[in-house]
């Protein structure tokens, strides 16, 4: 059963089909990394795939379930745009507050963990509004991971983190792969992507123009795949 | 059902905390009813017995403003960081996020009010002390009145540029009848007059409100949040 499947969808803003007819799927221990031009349809994708918005046609399995079932949602990790933590919180409170929210059997000891794990011990009771950037991008990465997600759904991960965060970000993908966890990301930043995917789908204006393992010559030249399967290609 | 009031809770007092860490709805909330009802006292002569006779509606005009500030707060609150979308992929039901919020927001709602009630009863001159148990029963069905409405609205209009006009405008016509029911009975029992025989109905449509209200928000909630 794939980890994660997509079937037929469609999204239609107003009459504008921002997504047609997608279909993809990633198996346990793959990474799949989305590309595509601004405004192809990533984030929508990967937003229909998390559960955040329904497909106007077309259906989303997360190992043969619903995205919106509780259980699947448990099995979800999401990195967004945004870092998705409260300011008025101090770290600490935050992945405790997460930690319950998923029922974790023991959510301070798992936060302390993970704040060690992207080194934010020392913080962990200062409030996110007084972090750097960084520091709340590990935050960020932190809470995705917390409750030991078998999919991950990265949109743009390494947009703007620092280099402290790419290396924990990085690091921690690659023991999610170790452990046949799934990742699904989308980026712009391919080389850094591609360090990483075994698969890559390239999305052209809603549809998916290629979708397949990730080669060497991409690995080489990340713009082969929109030189050979993109618009110009 | 254990699990579900426990995620309730914790989406309660995460609400809590970060309203009492910021104070910024309470606040705005807080100083915009004692000044509504200062600015009232003003306009309206409390020996007037019209006055007297109009003060429950007065009362409720302004808990119904100052409290759209609180509920406005409510859902935006989730905005800046994204937080909404780490709230929408957690393994809880919308109508737990549901129920958390709104539970926060009738805190809230409630301390203004409690607040801004002895306030009332100075400038206005009336006995609210004197029908204290029923005039609470009436705050309490009032103000969840409010919340419920106001917590599904904010839900619906956190994505709205001008939410802040669109809460109160989808919120009011709604609590009318809400709103009429409180004002009928509040003007009584400030005045010392016990619910009785006509005001009864009042009380039942109250009620009526609160569960129907509440009842259509929990099933709503996941429509609302996904689409």
């Amino acid at each position: 059963m794939s980890a994660v499947a997509v079937d037929g969808v469609w999204k239609f803003y107003g009459d504008y089909p921002a997504l047609r007819d997608v279909r993809l799927s990633a198996e346990p221990g793959c990474c799949l990394a989305l590309i595509g031009r601004n405004g192809a349809g990533k984030t929508t994708l990967l937003r229909i795939i998390a559960g955040f918005s329904r497909p106007g046609r077309g259906h989303v399995r997360i190992f043969g379930q619903e995205p919106r079932e509780t259980s699947t949602r448990a099995r979800m990790g999401f990195i967004g745009h945004g870092i998705s933590v409260y300011d008025e919180l101090s770290a600490l409170e935050n992945l405790i507050l997460f930690g319950k929210l998923y029922s974790l059997p023991d959510p301070r000891r798992s936060a302390m963990e993970w704040l060690e794990r992207t080194g934010l011990e020392r913080v962990r009771n200062g409030l996110v509004r007084e972090f750097s950037r960084g520091m709340r991008q590990r935050l960020a990465v932190a809470r995705a991971f917390l409750h030991d997600p078998g999919v991950l759904l990265l949109d743009e991960p390494f947009t703007a983190l620092d280099d402290r965060a790419i290396a924990v970000l990085q690091r921690l993908l690659r023991e999610a792969l170790a452990a046949r966890k799934t990742i699904v990301m989308s980026t712009h930043q391919l080389r850094e992507a591609l360090e990483l995917a075994s698969h890559v789908a390239l999305l052209t204006r809603g549809q998916v123009s290629f979708h397949g393992p990730a080669t060497p010559e991409m690995v080489a030249d990340p713009g082969y795949v929109y030189a050979r399967y993109g618009e110009a290609g | 059902m254990i699990a579900f009031f426990r995620q309730v809770l914790v989406v309660t007092v995460k609400d809590l905390r970060a309203e009492l860490r910021t104070k910024e709805a309470v606040n705005a909330s807080l100083a915009f009813a004692l000044v509504i009802l200062l600015m009232f006292s003003f306009a309206f002569d409390p020996l007037e017995e019209t006055t007297r006779e109009i003060s429950g509606g007065l009362l409720w005009i302004v808990f119904a403003f100052a409290g759209t500030l609180v509920l406005n707060r409510s859902f935006a609150r989730e905005q800046p960081n994204d937080c909404l979308d780490a709230l929408i992929a957690a393994p809880i039901s919308g109508a737990a996020l549901f129920l958390g919020k709104a539970l926060a927001n009738y805190v809230l709602v409630l301390a203004v009010e409690l607040v801004a009630l002895p306030v009332f009863g100075i400038f206005y001159g009336v006995h609210w002390t004197a029908q204290f148990p029923q005039l609470m029963l009436v705050l309490l069905l009032g103000a969840w009145a409010l919340t419920v409405v106001g917590t599904i609205f904010s839900a619906l209009t956190v994505n709205i540029r001008l939410r802040e006009v669109m809460l109160p405008m989808l919120t009011y016509p709604i609590l009318v009848p809400a709103l009429m029911g409180a004002m009928q009975l509040t003007a009584g029992l400030v005045n010392g007059k016990p619910i009785s025989g006509d005001t009864v109905s009042w009380l039942k449509m109250l009620i009526g409100f609160d569960v129907i209200f509440t009842a259509v928000s929990l099933v709503l909630v996941e429509t609302v949040l996904v689409g």
